[in-house]
């Protein structure tokens, strides 16, 4: 099978302080409580890799959840960035809100399959609507770990719990509902790919917009049998690249020869640029149609499609159409938000 | 006497029947009346209402009106009921003097609710005269009229409810100029749209004048009891309060009676709130439904702003589980309830006030929350500020209960006062203050013994300012834990915080009368009715009442103080339990055999003769709850769908 990731020309070894001259332990959480060889510990670390190497300051950042195994990560990532571990479903209004009072935070939001596809899809949906500033992962599982092991609806049809019961209803495919519903960025990992998983997560940090990505999760203790399609084993057998995945720094000078066809470069927001190279099918994922036909053929195939699904880094969010102030709106004073005397006076006198 | 509120009466007295009603003599009665307009809605009868209201009170007397209107778009009864009072007494009135009968599908119990001597305006194909004849009737030939006026269908239709208002007007002597500034009012000096209806008021009066009998039994004329004030409804009110008080984020989903708060403040801050550089100091967002709505509002009080939603019970039904992380992860945010009647849809375009437990309680687990109770339009934009400040202060979601009486309908009050105080923005860590600190602070930690803890917002550049905010158990560093001592502290520090709001919610307005041995305890709307209540018993039968309006809840100790010092302490409220009434009984708990109840709940506004017949009676055979019946406005029991 091919490799996931681009192997970039002269790509300097890793530097033991980025460039705000943090160390890596500087983008470190609290000590995991997950189940030793959860899939969920392995993309923190990938988080934590990301938010390194892209020069985040950890205080700027702003972590939300919402309920479940999964929605417990953000306490053990960026432990310097404030967190908000809200309601079963909820958080994607709490970011909204959160974004509102401040839009120059950096959000990040970890949910889970069940928190997402159950309980909290219409706010998820809502979410992307909106398209409101801020990475949403959701830590794709198939099952509701953290109640003990039941279907969630992403669980794919004819897999198996533990107790031998038959999942018999269709999955629910997040990227590709997101993909329906407008998003300007959906990419799906895995979580046992972390360097596929960091390349994503960079772009998704350089993308200005909502980036949803859909990371295949394996829940070790409750879904990682013979007969559960969510597994290490099921997924490494089973996933499908849409392209190799290369992601360049806007400050790098890294120059790539390529044969005509067979790379496509996106400049993201922030002026880096993201390398999709073809595999054995050309795949554009500006293109909505083939987005959604791949997704659809994966799931009839079995196949666990991962990497770029989609991508319109052009697409307004939702704070720029609301035209707020630069100044974050908690932090303006009396004299920025109570109107003048005049001001009741004139409405007191219409109302004579 | 038995300690338990177990007796109960209902009053229900025949239409026109009045227990305590004093006898008019024949003379005519000057600036004191109600007028009943019975229509469709859908008709467009809702602009010349307000004009009509509107002349009354440029006129100089004091008047309300009140729309009572059914939860569909086109098609059903309504009603609008004007009360003109020289003393200011404009609560709701069971008793209509003059009706308008516009409504063939209500006519007949329209006229049969009015009491002996009344007059009713009927359109001519009613044919109302024979149904009673005690009562003086006004046939008037509308369509005729309204022909003579336009030619275009749609127009004809609005025009009629303006010719209604010309013949009200001449018949009970409301001036032709003060129409005219009404009109030119309403439809913001369009000329356009205010000529026609100009004519349609002269075209009522010339018809009244040459072809209706005289009437003198009711006059308004002109006095000076409305110079400087204004007329405005609470949900506006509040929106102003709201604007001023320095709301940043707001947060909404549609629903009778409180869409107008947030749709008056969008107008507002557009015309207020755009910096010189275009830029609004604002975000409002229609959420997708109240549980987007309340969590937007939490997220965006944790990230620092000062912001609210607005929402009716059905929505705060949905808000439940946001307002118990709310309550325990400390987060604050201001949630304006504009009650609508009952449990489910119930009457969506009535009012009551049914929602106190609920959002008193609201959320599982041992949840509590601050609420204030405006009563006057006033009070809906002193509070909104209030709210804001209080928010901030306790950290915490802080409620505010008004009714549909309050915020949709029109209320004449003194300008509100310009805010000249700074915002309160509660214990609030900067980047400079942890660093004076050492970085050593806990997010739950008790530092000042008033159970207030202190936060830093996200987004705070020092290396010691994050913190994990989560509805789960937590110590006092944030930190997740499910020790038994910390959950405990937790919950018993923010009891401490709920006690020490008793210092900072707005107080009990109480008035207390020398010698007085009956107490009464109202809040909200009641009010209006209530001090009607206490002029009737004072006035008519020799009764004299001390009063203590609640404006909030936790209940301050002023509270208990005044059960203690009366004898009997008639609590009156407008839902079927006495849901305050059984707070109360918590609060004064071994005094509380003196409280009694007199509820009122319709979905029609509190009347003061309700009141005072139930407390008389109350007082005459000792009875301990009295549940108001329906009289004279059973008429209205045949409207509701949804
Ligand atoms: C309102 C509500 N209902 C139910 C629950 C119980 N609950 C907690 S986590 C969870 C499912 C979590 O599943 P998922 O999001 O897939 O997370 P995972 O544990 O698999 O990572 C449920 C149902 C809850 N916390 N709140
Ligand atoms: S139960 Fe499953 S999802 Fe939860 S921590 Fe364990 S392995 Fe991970
Ligand atoms: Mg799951």
């Amino acid at each position: 099978m091919a490799e996931s990731v681009l192997k970039l020309p002269n790509e300097a070894a890793a530097p033991k302080e980025n460039r705000l001259g943090l160390k890596a332990l500087d983008y470190q959480g609290g000590k995991s409580t997950l189940c030793a060889g959860c899939g969920h510990d392995a993309v923190s670390n990938q988080i934590v890799r990301a938010f390194y190497e892209m020069n985040v300051k950890p205080e700027k950042v702003a972590k939300f959840s919402g309920i479940g195994c999964s929605s417990k990560t953000p306490a053990y990532f960026l432990g310097r960035a404030h967190g908000f571990n809200s309601v079963h479903g909820r958080m994607p209004a709490v970011a909204t809100g959160a974004m509102l009072a401040n839009q120059t935070l950096v959000s990040i939001g970890v949910s889970g399959d069940g928190d997402t596809a159950s309980i909290g899809l219409g706010q998820f949906m809502h979410l992307v609507r909106r398209n409101i500033p801020m990475i949403y992962i959701i830590e794709n599982n198939g099952v509701y770990g953290l109640t003990k092991g039941q279907f969630s609806a992403t669980a794919d049809e004819g897999s198996k719990l533990k107790t031998g019961v038959i999942n018999d209803l269709p999955p629910m495919d997040l990227c590709a509902l997101a993909v329906e519903l407008g998003c300007g960025f959906v990419a799906r990992g895995y979580a046992g790919d972390p360097k596929q998983m960091v390349n994503i997560l960079k772009a998704a940090i350089a993308h200005d917009g909502l980036a949803v990505i859909d990371v295949i999760s394996p829940c070790v203790t409750f879904n990682n049998h013979d007969g559960s399609t969510k597994g290490y084993a099921y997924s490494k057998e089973h996933d499908e690249l849409l392209h190799q995945i290369g992601f360049v720094q806007s400050y790098e000078q890294i120059e790539i020869d390529y044969e005509p066809g067979t790379m496509r470069e996106v400049t993201l927001h922030d002026g880096s640029r993201l390398l999709l190279k073809k595999l054995e099918e050309d795949y554009d994922p500006s293109n909505a149609v083939q987005a959604l036909q791949r997704s659809h053929k994966a799931i009839d195939d079995g196949a666990m499609l991962t990497g770029l699904i989609y991508l319109r880094p052009e697409k307004k969010s939702f704070l720029t159409l609301l035209n707020m102030t630069d100044k974050p709106l908690w932090s303006l004073n009396e004299a920025e938000t109570r109107p003048p005397k005049e001001a009741l006076d004139q409405i007191m006198r219409e109302l004579m | 006497m038995s300690d338990s509120m177990t007796a109960t009466a209902v009053l229900d007295k025949p239409a026109g029947e009045p227990v305590s009603q004093p006898v008019t003599g024949g003379g005519s009665k000057i600036n004191d009346c109600t007028i009943h307009v019975a229509t469709v809605n859908g008709s467009g009868s809702q602009s010349s209402n307000t004009v009509l209201m509107r002349s009354i009170f440029q006129m100089g007397v004091p008047v309300s009106g009140k729309n009572m209107f059914p939860s569909n778009i086109a098609g059903l009864p309504t009603w609008f009921t004007i009360r003109a009072n020289k003393d200011g007494w404009i609560a709701r009135k069971k008793e209509v003097d003059i009706m308008i009968c516009m409504n063939a599908a209500t006519a007949r119990e329209d006229v049969m609710a009015l009491q002996p001597g009344a007059v009713c305006i009927y359109d001519a194909p009613l044919n109302c005269k024979g149904m009673r004849d005690d009562v003086t009737f006004f046939e008037v030939p509308f369509a005729k009229l309204a022909g003579e006026l336009s030619q275009d269908s749609r127009l004809r239709k609005l025009l009629t409810n303006m010719i209604y208002v010309g013949i009200v007007a001449e018949r009970l002597g409301i001036e032709r100029d003060e129409i005219v500034n009404a009109i030119t009012k309403q439809f913001k000096g369009k000329q356009k749209a205010i000529d026609p209806n100009v004519a349609a008021i002269d075209k009522g009066m010339a018809y009244a004048l040459e072809n209706l009998p005289a009437q003198h039994r009711w006059r308004i004329e002109r006095m000076n009891a409305t110079a400087g004030k204004i007329i405005i409804d609470g949900n506006a009110a509040a929106a102003i309060g709201a604007m001023f008080g320095g709301v940043t984020v707001v947060t909404w989903y549609p629903i009778t009676p409180s869409s107008s708060l947030c749709e008056s403040l969008i107008d507002y801050m557009k015309e207020h709130r755009i910096g010189p550089d275009g830029k609004a100091t604002f975000a409002i967002v229609q959420a997708e439904d109240e549980l987007a709505a309340m969590g937007m509002v939490l997220g965006a009080g944790w990230a620092g702003a000062r912001s609210l939603t607005s929402t009716s019970g059905p929505g705060i039904s949905l808000m439940a589980e946001f307002a118990g992380l709310g309550y325990f992860a400390e987060l604050p945010g201001v949630i304006w309830d504009i009650q609508r009647v009952g449990p489910s849809t119930g009457l969506p375009t009535r009012t009551a006030q049914g929602d106190i437990l609920e959002v008193h309680y609201l959320s599982h687990g041992d949840t509590q929350h601050i609420a204030l109770i405006p009563c006057s339009v006033s009070e809906c934009f002193d509070f909104a500020g209030e709210a804001l400040d209080l928010a901030e202060m306790f950290q915490t979601p802080i409620f505010v209960l008004s009714d549909l009486d309050l915020g949709m309908n029109n209320h004449m009050s003194d300008p509100f006062v310009y805010p000249t105080k700074p915002y309160r923005r509660g214990k609030v860590l900067s980047a400079e203050q942890l660093e004076e600190l050492g970085g050593k602070w806990g997010r739950y930690l008790d530092v000042d013994g008033d159970g207030i803890p202190y936060r830093t917002l996200p987004g705070t550049d020092h290396l010691m300012a994050s913190y994990f905010t989560r509805g789960s158990g937590h110590d006092t560093h944030a930190r997740y834990s499910e020790k038994p001592s910390d959950y405990k502290a937790t919950v018993d520090r923010l009891a401490k915080k709920f006690q020490t709001a008793k210092q900072f919610v707005p107080q009990p307005v109480i008035d207390r009368r020398p010698n007085a041995t009956i107490g009464l305890i109202a809040y909200g709307t009641t009010d209006i009715a209530l001090e009607e209540s206490r002029y009737q018993l004072r006035n008519e039968h020799g009764v004299e009442t001390s009063y203590l309006r609640l404006r909030a809840l936790p209940f301050t100790d002023d509270v208990k103080a005044f059960v203690e010092d009366h004898e009997r302490v008639y609590v009156v409220e407008q839902n079927r339990d006495g849901q305050m009434g059984d707070l109360l009984r918590l609060e004064v708990g071994d005094i509380q055999h003196k409280l009694r109840k007199i509820l009122h709940y319709t979905g029609l506004p509190c009347d003061a003769r309700s009141i005072t017949d139930s407390l008389l009676q109350m007082e005459k055979d000792g009875t301990r709850v009295i549940k108001i019946g329906l009289g004279a406005e059973a008429v209205t029991q045949t409207i509701g769908e949804d």
